[in-house]
């Protein structure tokens, strides 16, 4: 216990307990006013919090060597519990994405999110393995994608999106740059793709390729890369085409067009989030001030306790209060990762760099969404946003590593 | 390159986009603050007091009176004593619950009226208690209010800006339930007299109270009120004309000859401005239209009549201008113009004798004008020609178009043409005496009073006019429209103008003159009678006049519907008013009570109910 990181463990408990302040003050009701009220949002993720603290007790009791151990058994039930899900299912809001059990919700693609990260861990720190190998490069993307596949159709991109996170993890361990090169390709092609045609894009693409062709012409290593570049951005670009004509749906299209300015919308499909940037830009310099807040009591902003809680803070608390909370999260994220670097096992330096990754992704997309830099793509900012699910994943995925890095002292 | 670096690089970048991001939209960006305060912060519109109307001599017709719409939120709403509310401004329950749905339907958020106009007494009663509604505010307004019960068809009216016209406004300036000009002078003058309204918030509390100015008023804006108008009517001749015109129908316009401005546009019947304020508008309103008598219809810009004998007057100087008569030509006239089957009867009196072009006029002989007519047409080669030289010359009188005006409406009227002809005889199937009737202002000539005004105006002037129009000064300055103020000329020579002028001063002064019997004492005036036939009854009264001879102040036409002859309604009406305008007051009293006492009302009871009359 001694040789906890206790700076993280203060970051939690300050992260859970200020997200709890907000959700009271984001959907506070004049005649529920208690704040341990059960019937209300704002008692329930009290609940919420102190089984938390019982699945950070049960945890931190058990030995590190468990998860490496029963990495695979988690990840199988892990993606069969994902897969019950289309046929015991229950549907919210358009998504099945969760179970029903009495009164109570699970979504198990939350849990999903720490089994990939001790899979991936399990199997890249397994002897022999070098990212080199396309074999392993094959096998760890198997592990990563599986999830996202399954999630994919329930329908709920956003979860799925997160899994992109493990392409880092993949990049520390060995992977070869170009991997993340196209990542980042593949998402400015498809944006581009939906602003102009593709034929377009291909033809300045083909342009490009020859032009650096023919300045680098000596080296014919780079040229065949540059090649290779090419040829795959054609392939994306027609895939996209047709994902985007047939996979995506209506929402997720109105939700791009207008985030990338195409459509303006203010009313219809964008309402939440100019409701939202509203919200936090009237927040000033220091807000409106605990419970002030006018936009968040109006209920202007629907899914305020959920995905746009960051709003209340922005409101209440203005710049000074979500700036701090940029600030705070950012060093949660590089304390986690710095931590993950000095560990001696491979296992739980791979299993830490999961978790950044994780945190930084839903914290980058989240933000950028309820700021209005990115699309509104629903997914939860972790410890803030009202839900058991997604809290109890990432206490889990947290204190795991935790955990692992309370031991790394005796590792020789 | 370190692999762990990525990671690391990332955080930071996102870390100062979300920092950067934040302080443009907390610190740098107002507007967002601005929006998001809506429900702590109440909108009141500031309406623009619109333009005041003058009469020429800046005597006031036109002004406002403040009134007081109820308001509602109804997301602002709270459980409320509603019997006591209902109380407080006179409403049933019902209406209550009726008013209410029909807000809440509208609009949430949005305020929505919901009394419209109280009255003063509900007004001091409900704001006394106006803390207790929360949820509902007054919005002050401004109506028109008409000091003097005259010239509703001049002044025209303000009425709620119709969905039509919001749709197609693509200034932006109207928004619903806003005030527009809806006839008259507030419809042409509109943009002048409706000013920009202003917008004020305030700071208020959960009960709605006001606490005090938002933001330090930074995001008001102040009204700027419309500018005042200066019409050219004489409120004193208009309401003269008025009261001359009581139980009759018909119009009267008079125009001042040496600028164009209309002394007086008179429509009989009429009604009082101060019905088509407020509430009550829409219902008075569909009275009005629907009234026997047509009061919402300007006969002096609208009703086309056939011109009849003033219409010689035109008749005599086209065949002065193209050179077929001269003053001298003179011709007997046997009780009428007779050429083969064709007969037009006179009684102009004068049989024994030749008589000329001066005691024609004055005795309005048809024989005489027929045959100046019929040669002006025969005066070339074809009666086409002929008739397209005498239709133009009528045309350079304003006849048969538009007078483009800056009043809403007007009607063309009809100067018939070759075209017409052809149509009805076939192409060069007729001539002259199929159409003798033009000679006599009958047949299928139309004019409206304010065209024969006019004409009387461009005699008086002898061959030019401005456009008659009815405003005078804009915020006290001359308007300098050049609609207005540049001169338009007849195509006929001023010096035909002089004998028609004397024939018209002998229809006052000669002894055998038409409207001897409607001289002023010591002035002399030009005129001319008419009576138009009427298929639908008692033919109409017509008179055109103006005055002084020597330097015309006034000109005037006259037309009673159903009058008779012109001597016997119109001039009298004519001469009235010239005399009124001239002197300040009149002299002949007893013919003003005759002439105002007169009712033609069983003459319009009869051609409204013909098969009585055929009992
Ligand atoms: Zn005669």
């Amino acid at each position: 216990m001694s040789n906890i990181d206790w700076v993280l463990v203060i970051l939690f408990v300050g992260f859970v307990l200020s997200g709890w302040v907000n959700i009271y003050s984001a959907v506070l009701d004049q005649e529920h006013i208690n704040i341990l009220d059960t019937s209300q949002k704002y008692g329930k993720q009290l609940g919420l919090i102190l089984s938390s603290g019982v699945l950070v007790f049960i945890i931190l009791m058990l030995d590190g060597k468990f998860f490496e151990k029963y990495s695979g058994l988690i990840y199988m039930v892990s993606m069969v519990s994902l897969i019950g899900l289309f046929i015991f299912g229950k549907e919210v809001a358009g998504a099945t994405s969760w179970y029903g059990i009495g009164s109570f919700s699970l979504q198990p693609s939350e849990f999903a999110k720490f089994a990939t990260a001790l899979a991936l861990a399990n199997f890249l720190s397994s002897p022999n393995i070098s990212l080199k190998k396309v074999k392993t490069q094959i096998k760890a993307f198997a592990i990563i994608l599986l999830p996202a596949i399954i999630i994919i159709p329930q329908p709920d991109p956003g979860s799925a999106l997160v899994y992109a996170a493990y392409l880092f993890v993949l990049y520390r361990e060995g992977l070869n740059g170009h991997y993340i090169f196209i990542g980042f390709l593949t998402a400015f092609l498809f944006i581009l793709s939906i602003i102009i045609d593709y034929t377009y894009i291909i033809g300045i693409a083909t342009i490009l390729t020859i032009t650096v062709s023919v300045i680098r012409k000596r080296k014919k290593k780079s040229i065949s890369i540059i090649l290779s570049y090419f040829l795959l951005s054609t392939l994306f670009l027609t895939s996209f085409d047709y994902v985007y004509d047939n996979i995506l749906e209506d929402r997720h299209r109105n939700r791009l067009e207008i985030m990338l300015g195409i459509k303006h919308d203010p009313s219809g499909v964008g309402y939440n989030q100019h409701q939202s940037m509203v919200a936090i830009g009237s927040g000033g310099w220091t807000g409106k001030g605990f419970l002030e807040g006018t936009q968040t009591k109006g209920d202007f902003v629907p899914e305020q306790s959920t995905d746009f809680i960051f709003c209340t803070v922005g409101e209440e608390w203005g710049f000074a209060g979500s700036a701090l909370f940029i600030i705070l999260f950012s060093g949660f994220i590089a304390r986690i990762l710095f931590k993950a670097e000095q560990q001696k096992l491979a296992f739980s330096r791979i299993y830490g760099y999961s978790v950044a990754m994780i945190f930084f992704f839903h914290f980058a997309i989240n933000i950028a969404m309820v700021t209005g830099i990115a699309p509104v793509i629903g997914i939860p900012l972790p410890f803030y946003s009202y839900g058991g699910s997604s809290l109890w994943g990432f206490t889990i995925l947290l204190f795991i590593f935790i955990k692992l890095d309370s031991e790394n002292h005796s590792v020789l | 390159m370190n692999r762990n670096l990525l990671a690391f690089a990332m955080l930071f970048l996102i870390t100062i986009i979300f920092i950067s991001r934040l302080f443009f939209l907390q610190v740098v960006n107002d507007s967002f603050k601005f929006e998001s305060e809506k429900n702590a912060r109440q909108r009141l519109v500031q309406y623009p007091e619109r333009g005041y109307i003058y009469d020429r001599n800046n005597v006031l017709l036109v002004t406002n009176q403040p009134a007081y719409d109820l308001m509602v939120v109804p997301r602002n709403i709270e459980t409320i004593d509603t019997l006591e509310f209902c109380k407080l401004i006179n409403i049933t329950k019902d209406s209550f619950l009726k008013r209410m749905k029909k807000a809440k339907t509208y609009s949430w958020r949005k305020p929505t009226i919901f009394v419209g106009e109280l009255s003063k007494e509900n007004f001091a009663f409900f704001q006394e208690k106006m803390f207790k509604f929360p949820g509902f505010y007054i919005q002050k307004k401004s109506l028109r209010k008409y000091p003097i019960n005259s010239s509703s068809n001049v002044l025209g009216y303000v009425s709620e800006v119709s969905t039509w016209t919001l749709r197609n406004d693509s200034t932006g300036h109207y928004k619903l339930g806003d005030q527009i000009g809806t006839g008259g002078i507030e419809k042409s003058y509109e943009k002048e007299l409706r000013g920009k309204a202003g917008v004020k918030y305030f700071v208020v509390d959960v009960h709605n109270r006001i606490q005090g100015s938002y933001s330090k008023n930074k995001f008001d804006t102040i009204p700027v009120n419309g500018k005042d108008i200066t019409s050219t009517v004489d409120i004193n001749l208009q309401q003269l004309g008025e009261r001359l015109m009581s139980n009759k129908r018909g119009g009267i316009i008079a125009i001042e000859p040496k600028t164009g401005e209309i002394l007086a546009s008179i429509t009989a019947p009429s009604y009082n401005p101060n019905l088509l304020v407020g509430r009550k508008r829409s219902i008075n309103y569909s009275k009005l239209l629907d009234s026997v008598g047509k009061p919402l219809f300007d006969r002096g810009l609208l009703a086309e009549y056939p011109p009849g004998s003033p219409f010689k007057l035109i008749n005599g100087l086209i065949a002065l201008q193209e050179g077929v008569i001269s003053t001298r030509t003179s011709w007997t006239c046997h009780h009428g113009f007779h050429h083969g089957s064709l007969h037009v009867k006179c009684h102009c009196g004068i049989h024994d004798s030749p008589q000329a072009l001066h005691s024609s006029i004055l005795r309005s002989c048809n024989n005489y004008f027929c045959q100046t007519y019929k040669l002006s047409i025969e005066n070339y080669e074809t009666a086409e020609i002929g008739m397209n030289v005498w239709s133009n010359h009528v045309k350079s009188f304003g006849f048969g178009k538009f007078l483009n005006n800056d009043l809403p409406t007007g009607r063309k009227g009809l100067v018939p043409s070759v075209a017409m002809y052809d149509r009805v005889y076939g192409k060069g199937r007729w001539k002259a005496t199929f159409n003798i009737s033009n000679a006599i202002g009958q047949g299928e000539l139309l004019v409206t009073p304010i065209q024969l005004a006019n004409m009387s105006a461009i005699i008086a002037n002898k061959g030019w006019y401005y456009t008659p129009h009815i405003v005078k000064k804009i915020d006290g300055i001359d308007i300098d429209n050049p609609k207005f103020t540049e001169k338009k000329y007849t195509t006929i020579d001023e010096l035909h103008f002089d004998p028609i002028i004397n024939g018209m001063t002998a229809v006052f002064e000669s002894e055998r003159g038409t409207a001897r019997a409607s001289r002023i004492p010591e002035i002399i005036l030009a005129g001319k009678t008419g009576t138009a036939q009427n298929a639908h009854g008692q033919d109409h009264s017509i008179f055109v006049a103006f005055g002084p001879v020597d330097d015309p102040k006034i000109a005037i036409a006259v037309f009673v519907e159903n009058g008779y002859w012109g001597s016997r309604w119109a001039a009298p009406i004519a001469t009235l008013m010239i005399e009124k305008y001239l002197n300040g007051e009149i002299s002949r009293k007893k013919l003003e009570e005759r002439i105002e006492n007169g009712s033609l009302l069983d003459e319009y009871y009869k051609q409204e109910h013909p098969e009585k009359d055929e009992d």
